[in-house]
């Protein structure tokens, strides 16, 4: 090997996507000989796909990847280790039974008369760990000997005896106990000197504070910036990851004129987890429902839903006292819920995006109503899913596709009260716009809205009033655009005094 | 609105496996250089297709219905003893042997559902309990005899204009066949499906998701009863007559490229499966394969076909030398982070 000589590397416009989700949208990323360049951004925002596209493990669905000017397309992680990238994951690949020296050449054994060449080996193991100045370890040591750090040693060795000049590390610090930390440090430092171009994928912002020259932000798959480490204080960053006035927009609240009739009335309405709810939502508003985990938002919804029905008190739909014991009574009654666990139980995710958009209507109605199908493309159209077909199965859409196939087999059924519990959780930003604008629209349409969200700036943006919930009963109600410490407030058990 | 063709997933596989069996077929047996030969299969194929298509709605809501073969016999035993070879009483004993499957479909379901046995569970003992009621009864031997009447349906023909004579069992199946086509096509059919595939989606659509797979048992149930009329008339009768019939009839499903477990494949594909399956075995026995070993081929489909259901695709991959890394040929999961 020789040392000394540097390798650039250049991503340009990268995008992939897995089974219809777009995972990295055109990201461009720029890697020199001798730097440590971090990969930041929240779970889920592409950095992992990144490092596999760079790796060979992933092949892009588009972009270009340069090395040294040259432009490559690697067709397995084979064929980036020949243009000198490897990757060190997360999981260890080292046989702990075997020699430092045998791991490092695994596979690749130099072979001298037909017989591996134990000596040459060994030789170029440790000319390799002298190079790094790694003392601490010799080539004929068992793996299982070594601790985890050192370990990770002869993961990089066995990445630098292919000739690698780039190295992708993937959360290097996940599986390293504190002290080792810093000899993990010492040694990339030592790899930046000597040239080696380093990927640092993480998101622990002390580390890449400590070790990187320039920081790449990644947000939902999309290039956010990249900027020299020094230029950039702990708050940008996070700014820049979580992109806090990105999506900021709500559709405009009801006015006085748009609110109807009592469409949904609680009346002292408790079961085993939540209890003595009063509360009116009228056609045309969206109510919200706040409240911390476990507080009872969710048991209001399946309550109202006849999942766990009420067994105290009164529910009156349409000014009418009805019995809701089970979900058909309430389909029946104009009442719809869109749970918070789309994928288990929400959708048949094997069946196509037709059946599902008829499944409410199939599942609850009888006679002609449960065979008209003629509308599905309207009904489709309306929450504006993007599909190839409607034979395509639901489980190849989005998250946000997928979501909006839920809305449009309760639109199916024309609901006059709609439950939707966390309606926005797991899917991109243009869909959540996509699914506020449709809620607000059903509320103008005279459906009345009861919308429950752990994510406040949404449930303050798209809410007409808010009622808090805390420990199984409501703490409060709060005007639209109350502030999100207000809430938090009633949320928590404070404040219940002043509200009440 | 436009009718494009559009097999249903899963489907193709059987159809090229089938078209392969009667192509060899035509060359293996010169029975089988005339239409007059498939009528012949068809025929005898009718009782497996029609079990299997009874078998089809419980596998694709989600249950197994392994009681069919044993409810074959009891069929056949009980009309036999019933009938006595007395015309007069066929009718009756017809309607008794239908009312009878539709008992045992409707207690595998109502258990299944109620008492939350899986049905997997509730059907083998029904399986059990019928087989020890029939040797109870018949002592092994069973007595009586079938009326010519109800032997017709089994082995006799009738006059279609155009097609000539065509076996009752061959219209019989091709009713049941369309019937089910159709059913599946509509909206309960659709709710059938998807409850082998979330059971809890249905059921917070306001689905009746015990009455949907109720349904499906006393479908398995009624089938098998028609099943072990045809049987009964084709095969005569004796205390074996449905051996084995409720494996046969499930390697016929998966073989249709059904998923065990339910939510995925077609009714049409499942009646295709026990067809190639029959033909299979008429193969080998053209072939000079000998009939102990129907069962062992038998084992192995089922296992390979359940493989290929579950990698699709990727069997050669998975069945490669050594693995090679390729990264659009391994179903890649989004990364997380």
């Amino acid at each position: 090997m020789t040392p000394g000589t540097t390798t650039s590397v250049r991503l340009t416009g990268i995008s992939k996507s897995f089974l219809g989700v777009p995972v990295l949208h055109g990201v461009d990323l720029e890697l020199r000989g001798g730097e440590v360049h971090a990969v930041m951004g929240e779970n889920g925002a592409g950095k992992s796909t990144l490092l596999k596209v760079l790796a060979g493990v992933h092949r892009p669905d588009g972009g270009t990847i340069e090395v040294d000017g040259a432009e490559m397309s690697f067709a397995s992680p084979t064929d980036a280790q020949r243009a000198g990238i490897a990757i060190i994951h997360q999981e260890f690949t080292l046989l702990p039974h075997r020699s430092v020296a045998e791991n490092v050449y695994l596979g690749r054994e130099p072979v001298r008369r037909m017989q591996v060449d134990r000596r040459r080996m060994v030789a170029d193991t440790r000319e390799l760990l002298d190079w790094l100045g790694e003392d601490g370890i010799d080539p004929t040591d068992t793996v299982a000997s070594l601790s985890v750090a050192q370990q990770q040693v002869v993961e990089i060795v066995k990445a630098l005896s292919t000739d690698a000049r780039v190295l992708g590390m993937d959360e290097p610090t996940a599986a390293l106990a504190d002290h080792e930390v810093e000899l993990l440090y010492d040694l990339v430092r030592r790899l930046r000197e000597r040239g080696i171009a380093i990927l640092y994928v993480s998101h622990r912002m002390r580390e890449v504070f400590d070790l990187s020259d320039r920081i790449t932000v990644l947000k939902d798959g999309r290039f956010v910036t990249c900027a020299p480490t020094g230029e950039l204080t702990s708050e940008d960053l996070v700014r820049h990851m979580v992109g806090r006035d990105l999506g900021e927009y709500y559709p405009d609240r009801a006015g006085p004129d748009d609110l109807g009739t009592v469409r949904l009335a609680l009346r002292g309405a408790g079961n085993d987890r939540v209890r003595d709810l009063n509360l009116e939502v009228r056609a045309g508003e969206i109510v919200g429902l706040a409240g911390l985990q476990g507080s009872g938002r969710s048991a209001v919804a399946r309550a109202v839903f006849g999942v766990e029905p009420f067994t105290r008190g009164l529910v009156e739909v349409d000014g009418v006292v009805r019995r809701v014991t089970r979900p058909r009574t309430a389909v029946r009654l104009g009442i719809a819920l869109v749970t918070e666990d789309r994928k288990g139980d929400g959708l048949a995710l094997r069946q196509s995006v037709r059946d599902n958009t008829l499944l409410v209507r199939r599942a609850a109605l009888r006679g002609g109503r449960a065979r008209a199908r003629s509308d599905v493309p309207a009904l489709l159209d309306l929450v504006a899913v993007v599909a190839r077909g409607e034979h395509q199965e639901v489980r190849f859409l989005s998250g946000g596709n997928q979501q909006k196939v839920v809305l449009a087999k309760w639109l199916a059924v024309e609901p006059r009260v709609l439950v939707v519990d966390e309606p926005t959780r797991g899917i991109d930003v243009g869909a959540k716009r996509a699914v506020h604008e449709l809620l607000r629209d059903l509320a103008r349409r005279g459906v009345a809205v009861l919308m429950i969200s752990s994510e406040l700036p949404e449930l303050i943006g798209m809410s007409d009033r808010i009622l808090v919930m805390h420990d199984g009963a409501l703490a409060g109600e709060l005007p639209a655009g109350a502030s999100e410490g207000a809430v938090m407030a009633l949320a928590t058990g404070h404040g219940i005094g002043e509200a009440a | 609105m436009t009718w494009r063709p559009r097999l249903a997933e899963g489907t193709a596989p059987v159809l090229i496996v089938l078209l392969l069996l009667l192509i060899g077929l035509a060359i293996a047996g010169p029975a089988y250089a005339e239409p007059s030969g498939y009528l012949a299969l068809l025929k005898r194929a009718a009782p497996l297709m029609i079990l299997a298509i009874g078998q089809y709605f419980v596998i694709v809501s989600g249950g197994f219905d392994l009681s069919v073969g044993a409810l074959v016999t009891a069929g056949v035993v009980i009309a036999a003893r019933l009938i006595n070879g007395s015309e007069s009483a066929t009718a009756r004993v017809i309607l008794l042997v239908l009312g009878f499957g539709l008992l045992v479909g409707l207690v595998n379901g109502l258990v299944t559902t109620k008492l939350l046995v899986p049905s997997f569970i509730v059907t083998l003992g029904m399986l059990l309990v019928l087989d020890g009621a029939i040797f109870l009864w018949t002592g092994g031997a069973p007595r009586g005899a079938l009326s010519a009447g109800f032997r017709t349906f089994g082995r006799g023909a009738v006059d279609v204009p155009l097609l000539g004579e065509v076996p009752w069992s061959v219209l019989i199946l091709l009713a049941i066949l369309l019937a089910a086509a159709l059913f599946m096509r509509g909206g309960t059919g659709r709710a059938l499906v998807a409850v082998g595939d979330n059971e809890a989606a249905v059921r917070l659509s306001g689905g009746q998701v015990d009455r949907l797979r109720l349904l499906a048992f006393v479908l398995s149930g009624l089938l098998a009863a028609i099943a072990a009329i045809l049987l009964g008339g084709f095969a005569g009768v004796s205390a074996q007559v449905g051996d084995g019939l409720e494996f046969r009839a499930i390697t016929a499903v998966v073989l249709g490229g059904v998923v065990l477990g339910g939510g995925r494949g077609s009714v049409v594909a499942a009646a295709a499966g026990a067809l190639s399956l029959e033909s299979l075995f008429t193969l080998l026995n053209l072939l000079g394969v000998s009939g102990a070993l129907e069962s062992a081929v038998q084992g192995v489909i089922i296992i390979a076909a359940v493989a290929y259901a579950a990698l699709g695709s990727g069997v050669p991959q998975r069945l490669r030398w050594w693995p090679k890394q390729r990264d659009s040929a391994r179903p890649a999961q989004p990364a997380s982070s």
